[in-house]
């Protein structure tokens, strides 16, 4: 298969994803007890009014086509209304909270510096100590090092993050009074606010995240080191840290670094629970609001945001490795 | 497992092939970690099993309020959250109920839930990654497609959302059971298919065909025994995922409602209280801690013993996909 060809096959891919998943996300929504118009209709509310706020809203057509108009309106904008008085939502367009006034745009992209401080933060930090560890257990394999190294990984695995994170607000927050508990600072309000509030947030997502590469790095280069080309170069005379950091690494680091992609864009799409602990104005806690106040055009324009991130992700992965590896092009993906 | 990352676990390669000749047990028991899982992991569940009568045995149960126990603010009287001979882990902030009693019951919404949605998880996960390898072709295209619209979706957010639209009838743990179980196939998914198209090609299914085996007894009777390692593990650890996320979506309050105990839920309501009541914290997270790590050891002893090589070289080069 030609690379372009390839590309074009995931580009497709990327495109029915989305699709599927915003219709899947538009016909649960439309599920809901909860009718917009209602909420925005006021008391009293006459059937007139409703009508008159349902067709306003756009929600008087079927399911399908008010899907598509969602979907039109990313690329183009959209208008809600007719004559008189409307309301503009311009492109991206992912729909327009009546209860907030707002287009979802909008609220996302407001809230998308605070999810993105905290995800991007992390990841730096998990990766690094993640497949550090990993590596540094798997060449002292066997060793009371490794055995540490490995318990402290599983326990890292098994803890739930906000329960760690509520622990570290307890011991650094409370007790040693070190670090701000909750809330957040904007970078371009003051970088060193802004980092002293996301400390606690990074080390306990950074830590727990950091188990998993550890292990999938230490398991990966134990695979690599007993690799027939790893004793090549040994026997080429190259220097151990060589032979570990230039050819085993390397080699290891495929499947970590398909891991981490899915990972940071997952947590690019809110990190719900994180943001929910350190009480952080995010993503994730934009979701919640939006949930708790049956916000549906909220509710329909986060997730696609959030399943949108997700999927380019994924798609960034393949066309990195379907770039780098010809072997991916033929036949499918390495994991 | 925080539902913040979707992390995939270390992928086991458990082949019925390498079994060697030490058999499993012996392998397990010398793997001290793993023993100790498994123990642990019993335990729970026969606290989980004789729950009620352990309560009923100390006279609690997790529903009574107990107001006496209380301070004037709400918050349990007495030290350490109000720990006593009557309330072993003292007692829930402004009800007063007895968060020993609460522990205990919650153990069963906790393993109910999480050994339930991995049931689901491993059935559709099985037969989809079954046919897909097996019959490959559009088959498997309409398979992919799923996997990839799967892990297209926010996991959590959709999870929230089904909680928000379901009637009001419909029993909330079957409902969480069915939601975590639904989202979580799509890696034992991978698996199976990859391993079912190597076998695909092997001699005794080939035999079996020609001598005139339906494709349902080839494909059940044939290739999935020949999985059963694979799916044993992958089963061991994904349960505590499950658990992970029955605890979060409770946690934010969109899992199982008052008043059945959840450790999750407590968690989150001692999220408010965790400044003057750390005990309240202290409990519910131990347990569930607890259970995930067990199950965790467990299944890592497992997969070890399983496949003691442990790569995942082989599964690559079987094309392990999806």
């Amino acid at each position: 298969m030609t690379l372009v060809r390839f590309l074009a096959t995931r580009l497709a891919t990327l495109a029915f994803v989305l699709l599927t998943v915003s219709f899947l996300t538009y016909a649960l929504f439309v599920l809901l007890p909860a009718d917009p118009a209602a909420l925005a209709c006021g008391k009293p509310c006459t059937p007139e009014r409703l009508e008159t706020a349902r067709a306003f809203m756009g929600l008087d057509a079927p399911v399908v086509q008010q899907w598509w108009d969602f979907v039109r309106g990313v690329f183009t904008g959209r208008t809600f209304g007719s004559a008189g008085a409307t309301i503009d939502c311009p492109r991206p367009c992912l729909g327009y909270s009546f209860a907030r006034n707002t287009p979802v745009t909008e609220l996302v992209v407001g809230r998308f510096g605070v999810t993105a401080s905290l995800a991007i933060g992390a990841a730096v930090l998990w990766l690094v100590v993640g497949v550090g560890a990993g590596a540094v257990a798997a060449v002292r394999r066997g060793t009371p090092l490794d055995r540490g190294l490995m318990v402290a990984a599983i326990t890292g695995v098994s803890a739930p993050s906000y329960l760690v994170g509520l622990l570290g607000i307890l011991l650094f927050g409370f007790t040693l009074d070190m670090v701000p508990v909750s809330g957040y600072v904007p970078f371009a309000q003051s970088p060193v606010d802004w980092a002293w509030h996301l400390a606690l947030p990074w080390a306990v997502l950074a830590l727990l995240s950091a188990a998993v590469y550890a292990r999938l790095t230490r398991s990966q280069m134990l695979e690599e080191l007993g690799a027939p080309y790893v004793r090549t170069a040994r026997a080429k005379g190259l220097t151990e840290g060589r032979v570990v950091t230039r050819h085993a690494l390397r080699n290891a680091a495929i499947p970590v670094v398909t891991l981490f992609a899915l990972d940071l864009g997952a947590l690019l799409g809110g990190a719900v629970i994180t943001e929910r602990v350190f009480s952080m104005p995010g993503l994730g806690a934009l979701l919640m609001e939006a949930v708790g106040s049956t916000d549906v055009p909220l509710l329909v324009g986060v997730t696609v945001f959030t399943a949108a991130i997700v999927v380019v992700a994924n798609l960034a992965v393949d066309v990195v490795y379907g770039v780098l590896d010809p072997r991916v092009r033929r036949g499918g993906r390495t994991r | 497992m925080s539902l913040d990352r979707s992390a995939e676990p270390v992928a086991p390669t458990a082949s019925a092939a390498v079994a060697g000749r030490v058999p499993l047990w012996r392998r397990l028991a010398r793997d001290r970690f793993a023993l100790v899982g498994a123990v642990v992991v019993v335990a729970y569940a026969l606290v989980a099993l004789a729950a009620p009568l352990i309560t009923r045995a100390l006279g609690v149960d997790p529903y009574t309020y107990d107001l006496d126990a209380l301070g004037p603010t709400g918050a349990p009287a007495g030290p350490l959250g109000g720990v006593s001979a009557e309330h072993w882990f003292g007692v829930e902030p402004l009800t007063g109920r007895d968060l020993f009693a609460i522990v205990v019951m919650g153990s069963r919404t906790s393993l109910l839930v999480g050994i339930g949605a991995t049931v689901v998880s491993m059935l559709v996960g099985t037969v989809l990654g079954l046919v897909a390898g097996y019959f490959g072709g559009w088959v498997d295209w309409v398979v992919a497609r799923l996997i990839d619209v799967l892990i297209g979706l926010p996991a959590l957010v959709f999870m929230i959302a089904v909680g928000a639209v379901a009637p009001d009838w419909f029993p909330r743990l079957l409902l969480l059971v069915l939601v975590i179980g639904l989202f979580g196939w799509s890696s034992i998914a991978r698996v199976v298919r990859g391993q079912t198209m190597a076998l695909r090609a092997s001699g005794f299914v080939r035999a079996s065909r020609a001598l005139g085996a339906s494709h349902a007894h080839v494909l059940f009777r044939q290739v999935l025994p020949n999985l059963a390692s694979t799916v044993v593990v992958f089963t061991t650890i994904s349960i505590p995922g499950a658990i992970g996320a029955e605890a979060a979506l409770s946690f934010l309050g969109v899992g199982v409602p008052p008043p059945t105990p959840s450790w999750g839920r407590s968690i989150g309501d001692a999220v408010t209280w965790f400044a003057v009541d750390p005990v309240y914290l202290l409990f519910p997270g131990l347990a569930l801690f607890g259970v995930t790590l067990a199950f965790n050891a467990f299944g890592d002893g497992l997969r070890d013993a399983l496949d003691p090589r442990g790569g995942s070289r082989k599964r690559r080069r079987r094309g392990g996909a999806r």
